[in-house]
């Protein structure tokens, strides 16, 4: 019987306190951390339903469900996660993590440093895609979870769904990587370069220091924003929402906002600045930058994933230029020559990088399955 | 997958316990699934048809969504043992492309498709119709198929491509047809190798 599809409801972040030191990859310690998660489902008996879901550059622990007496506070990917739903929470117990570095609750930098009772800001470590999966293994134990049914992620998350079956090959049976790369290229680390500079350019960054100055680079954050947002995009998605709309109908000849793109481009880049914090943004950029699991192998994916004892569903979107159909089938090969098990889809979706979070038919029913098939 | 084709066991005779294997077009997974029964494969399918994909997903097959006609970049030289392509030479535009390509990424290539010199086809051109019958089953203006040929034409395309013929297996039906199989066999299997290759 095919359930409808629901919400799982209302939710409430935990928070999980870490004291052991956390060894970092660039050579740092984090000698104490909070992860904020949520958790949505039954952890059954045998503790062998667990799904994790890996955010994005922008996204939180908040994956599914709604918060009490907030409108409008659905999870990024609620329209994934819940009963009925491709990734069933009747069957799978699923758990959101906010990273390491992140600013929604996790340790990072608009929280305290707890040796200086002051905000970290700049003083916050790098952190790596590497290193979250750590801090994540670390929650999974926590919790008595010795192995997940799944590790799923799109983009930067997809990373991570990908590092976790090189990290941790015995605890992860399947891992879907969405939307995803093995690592950026240059155009990409070059859009992110960019967004980085707007943010350090800003004169109310202050080094990474403006909570002290009681300010935010919202100027820097915002542009950064806008990037990302052009880059998220397609070309023809964009021309059908926007077009070349004229908010006056003719061309008044001012800097102000004329073309409806720029309108929305300022929204969203204000709008982000509100919510996200700069010191976020930087790390988390440098973290996909850095991202090369080949990187140790002379660039050899094959030999990299050689490790990998997971089975993986690889999907794409042929309108996102941004994580390409091409690099995820750079994914998709290596994994076929390392003996991987492995599925790809390539969906055809109009909406650029963002089609991850939309729920077309055919990129949903993949999912659902993919994942119905998936043992527990 | 309840019925059970008799190809699929003249395929699967063609294979060895445990050996990688990528079907070329594979449809619902049918027969990677039967050979992952009967042979243990190491198995791939490719499609570029979202529902066959999505079929190929919930018979929980490896499958690869790309346009075969762009050829198998991607894939390297030798990694399957091998390349199958069962009923869909004949829907393909770049034939000797993707001959070339299957042969590049197996050791050996099995190519199955329907011959349009079987006498029925024959007999429905000569009451003056495209033929349609269990192997061609469509109308001339809904088929799939873009390249119309027979077991002689095939033969043909083999020797000039520099292509070895280890093995061919003809059929009306399930019945083998060992006479005048381009009159007689409505489809045929073939096992082929690269003429440089070692025998096998």
């Amino acid at each position: 019987m095919q359930q409808a599809p629901q919400s799982v409801g209302t939710v409430v972040p935990q928070r999980a306190h870490f004291t052991e030191p956390l060894p970092l990859k660039s050579g740092g310690v984090l000698p104490e951390y909070d992860l904020v998660y949520e958790t949505y489902g039954q952890l059954n008996a045998a503790r062998s339903n667990a799904v994790l879901v890996c955010h994005a550059l922008s996204g939180s622990h908040h994956v599914a469900g709604t918060y009490a007496d907030t409108p409008g506070s659905e999870g990024w990917w609620d329209n994934l996660v819940g009963p009925g739903k491709p990734l069933d929470t009747g069957k799978f117990f699923v758990i959101g993590v906010n990273n390491l570095g992140g600013c929604y609750g996790s340790s990072g930098p608009n929280a305290i440093n707890p040796a200086t009772g002051k905000p970290w800001g700049a003083d916050f470590p790098f952190v790596t895609v590497e290193d979250w999966v750590d801090a994540q293994a670390r929650l999974a134990d926590r919790l008595g979870i010795a192995r997940f049914a799944a590790v799923v992620g799109g983009s930067l998350g997809g990373m991570q769904a990908l590092s976790w079956t090189l990290q941790y090959p015995d605890r992860v049976g399947h891992a879907l990587v969405i939307a995803s790369a093995p690592k950026l290229t240059a155009q990409n680390i070059a859009f992110n370069e960019v967004a980085r500079q707007a943010i350090l350019k800003d004169p109310e960054f202050h080094g990474g220091h403006y909570y002290e100055h009681g300010v935010v680079p919202t100027r820097g954050l915002a542009l950064a924003r806008m990037i990302g947002h052009i880059t998220y995009l397609s070309d023809d998605a964009m021309g059908q929402k926007f077009g070349r709309t004229l908010r006056h109908d003719k061309p008044v000849f001012s800097y102000d906002v004329e073309f409806e793109i720029e309108s929305y481009l300022r929204y969203q880049g204000d709008k982000f600045a509100g919510y996200f914090d700069a010191n976020t943004y930087l790390l988390t950029t440098k973290a996909l930058d850095y991202y090369d699991p080949a990187f140790d192998y002379a660039g050899d994916l094959v030999a990299a994933l050689g490790r990998a004892k997971a089975d993986y569903l690889v999907v794409s979107f042929s309108t996102d230029w941004r994580f390409a159909p091409s690099r995820s089938r750079e994914i998709v090969y290596a994994l076929m020559h390392s003996d991987r098990r492995v599925s790809y889809a390539e969906i055809d979706c109009a909406a650029g990088h963002d089609s991850f979070l939309l729920d077309e038919p055919q990129y949903h029913a993949v999912l659902k399955a993919y994942i119905d098939n998936i043992r527990v | 997958m309840s019925f059970h084709r008799f190809d699929y066991d003249v395929i699967a005779n063609w294979i060895e316990p445990g050996e990688r294997v990528l079907d070329l077009g594979c449809g619902d997974g049918g027969l990677l699934r039967y050979l992952g029964d009967v042979r243990q494969v190491r198995g791939y399918g490719v499609e570029n048809d979202p529902a066959h994909l999505l079929a190929c997903a919930k018979n929980g097959v490896n499958v690869i969504q790309i346009d075969m006609e762009q050829g198998l970049a991607g894939f390297d030289d030798g990694f399957f043992d091998h390349v199958i392509m069962s009923l869909s030479l004949q829907a393909m535009r770049n034939t000797q492309g993707i001959l070339r390509e299957m042969l590049r990424v197996g050791h050996e290539a099995v190519v199955s498709f329907p011959n349009f010199a079987y006498w029925r086809h024959r007999q429905a051109i000569l009451n003056g119709h495209m033929p349609v019958s269990k192997n061609l089953p469509y109308q001339w203006y809904d088929t799939p198929n873009v390249r119309f040929f027979t077991l002689d034409d095939f033969d043909g395309l083999c020797e000039q491509e520099g292509i070895v013929i280890r093995e061919r297996l003809a059929f009306d039906e399930d019945k083998v047809i060992l006479d005048e199989p381009n009159f007689l066999a409505s489809v045929a299997l073939y096992r082929l190798a690269r003429k440089d290759a070692a025998a096998g």
